[in-house]
């Protein structure tokens, strides 16, 4: 129960925080959860399953574009999009994994980057579709859920909390499975977990999947809840910027994907008002936790004083 | 002109990415051959050889020929000695765990960038090119400084060549990058030989970035296209394989100017890259790289 007991809590004090918060943090918090989301997806890849990717923008921008597409093209709206987002997500992530993780460590870098960066090509091939680094603003009479208009400030951090805590239990309830351990398992030894008869390939592939339907959802969310698609989303940017969030929170750990995702944010946004140098903190903050918290803030608590930490 | 005439331009083209290609792509399989590093700021390494040969050739007063001579000396010893710290600095502290030097080079990436950024400004800048001499072909004229940079590549990976099977150090690095720990107890020190050859595929990486700079302007954000095209390269020619990387140097380098001048470069870019991807997939070794690993 203990495993469930903080991730209820963060909910309960992130749902507590719509009454308090002013308009500025609230819309940030809604785009921290959602990317939170995305990040956990990350972390179910990279932190669990021990899966170094350097594509997951393809799959944010998978659902991104299949909930945008058919928004703009078809008419469809915000409910029925962000399954489509999922799904999206989801699909580009099995034909991915499908080849690429005939793959391992180096190689599946490299593969995964190069298909998100032919992903993005082509977005941009398609400029007359998908209107390229320009993007596509949403109209918001297709950006509702029914009764709901997520374009207003409080539905959409709701929706947006309601995301993230979806992801959250889920995430949380699948590390502690059977098949969260195996997951563990392959990314600690993968020639043991052969021997006693689990088969690797299948292991990450699910895993690869379940982190696709994640970034896929995120995506989706993201560009209902805020309106705009756009090529920005798939360049290799934003695969890069999860794998620093999980890294800064703790790889392998169920809150470190949101305490990073959230911490990067605001440093990012405090720094842009000291300097303009918001690369140099991105690439610092790369370094420092590299050489010195290989495994984050939550990993390092858990090291040192908490090891019941989830 | 005819199409011989317009291939043959398209060849010329493509045998000057080639030229450039081959050196930055030679640098990062050295990298990744001798340290099983992957180098994810080689393409800012290249980036800091342009803006910096800006600089030199900016500051220096006289022809613009002496200018370049500098810039070409100084440029990629400058950015040799960025790589070599670096590498002392943070690669070493991290004992070359893959994962690890990964997300460290894509920290180096972001502020090399944002150095660049700070310090040369946003905005794209020419470097002139040391002369300006057009040679006529039958059908059409074409840039000798182009031509040069050919040669100058040649010149430089032949140099790189004898370097490697000729020389002592050479010696030294190929003996590393079969056995660190035999190399090791045979008293070589291979902490240094790290560095060294950091620093060498970085300066390779710079030493084109100058040779193009004249062609291409310099900009902060110019590493990315020669990073993965040389990606590309070590991949298809198998990783860690120098003979494997000039040949797919060559072939791609030439493809793509070809490519590019009949069809879509982004189509262009949109196939290699998929092609490298399943290359990497069903043929981890290469296409002309032995089955080691």
């Amino acid at each position: 129960m203990r495993d469930f007991a903080l991730p209820a809590a963060l909910i309960a004090v992130l749902w507590a925080a719509t009454m308090v918060l002013p308009a500025y943090h609230e819309g940030n918090l809604a785009r921290i959860m959602l990317l939170a989301t995305y990040a956990m997806g990350y972390n179910i890849a990279f932190g669990y399953t021990g899966l170094l990717s350097l594509g997951h923008a393809l799959f944010f921008g998978a659902g991104m574009y299949a909930a945008g597409l058919a928004a703009e093209y078809g008419g469809v709206p915000a409910g029925p999009g962000l399954a489509l987002g999922l799904l999206g997500g989801g699909a580009m992530a099995l034909a991915v994994g499908l080849l690429a993780l005939r793959t391992t460590g180096v190689s599946f870098l490299i593969v995964t980057m190069m298909f998100a960066q032919a992903g993005y090509l082509t977005i941009l091939y398609y400029t007359p579709v998908t209107r390229g680094e320009e993007g596509i603003v949403l109209a918001s009479a297709l950006r509702r859920i029914g009764p709901l208009d997520l374009s207003a400030d409080d539905t959409r951090y709701l929706v947006a909390l309601a995301i993230f805590a979806a992801g959250l239990v889920v995430q949380a309830a699948l590390v502690r499975s059977r098949f969260g351990r195996v997951m563990v398992a392959m990314r600690e030894n993968e020639e043991r977990s052969r021997m006693l008869g689990y088969s690797p390939y299948r292991v990450k592939l699910i895993a690869l999947v379940i982190s696709g339907l994640y970034a896929g959802l995120a995506g989706a969310a993201y560009g209902l809840l805020f309106g705009y698609v756009g090529a920005g989303f798939a360049a290799i940017q934003n695969s890069i910027a999860p794998l620093l969030w999980v890294l800064l929170g703790g790889a392998g750990t169920v809150l470190g994907p949101f305490l990073g995702t959230a911490a990067m944010f605001y440093l990012t946004d405090l720094a842009s008002t000291i300097t303009t140098a918001t690369l140099m903190v991105t690439g610092v903050a790369l370094l420092i936790l590299v050489l010195f918290a290989p495994k984050g803030v939550l990993g390092t608590i858990r090291d040192r004083w908490a090891p019941w930490l989830p | 002109m005819g199409f011989g005439a317009f291939f043959l331009l398209a060849s010329l083209e493509g045998l000057v990415s080639a030229a450039v290609l081959a050196l930055t792509a030679a640098g990062l399989s050295l990298v990744f051959g001798v340290m099983r590093v992957v180098n994810v700021a080689h393409g800012e390494f290249f980036m800091l050889g342009a803006v910096l040969a800006s600089f030199v050739t900016s500051f220096l007063p006289g022809p613009p020929a002496l200018g370049f001579l500098a810039a070409l000396v100084i440029a990629p010893c400058l950015v040799a000695t960025i790589a070599a710290l670096s590498d002392r600095l943070i690669l070493k502290r991290l004992n070359y765990d893959p994962d690890a030097t990964i997300v460290a080079t894509i920290g180096l990436l972001y502020i090399f960038q944002q150095a660049a950024l700070s310090f040369y400004g946003p905005e794209a800048r020419p470097v002139p090119a040391p002369f300006s001499i057009r040679v006529q072909l039958p059908w059409f004229g074409y840039s000798g400084y182009k031509l040069a940079v050919i040669a100058a590549a040649v010149v430089v990976l032949a140099g790189l060549w004898l370097f490697l099977t000729r020389t002592r150090a050479g010696l030294v690095m190929r003996a590393t990058q079969i056995d660190r720990e035999t190399a090791t107890a045979f008293g070589i020190d291979t902490g240094r030989v790290y560095a060294g050859v950091f620093a060498l595929g970085a300066g390779l990486a710079a030493l084109a970035a100058v040779l193009i700079v004249p062609i291409q302007q310099a900009h902060y954000l110019m590493g990315h296209d020669p990073l993965l095209l040389s990606f590309i390269t070590v991949i298809i020619g198998g990783l860690g394989s120098l003979r494997g990387t000039l040949v797919a140097a060559l072939v791609i380098g030439l493809s793509d100017g070809i490519i590019s001048v009949f069809f879509s470069p982004t189509l262009a870019k949109i196939i290699a890259t998929l092609l490298v991807a399943l290359v990497l997939v069903f043929r981890p070794q290469g296409l002309f790289g032995g089955a080691k690993t």
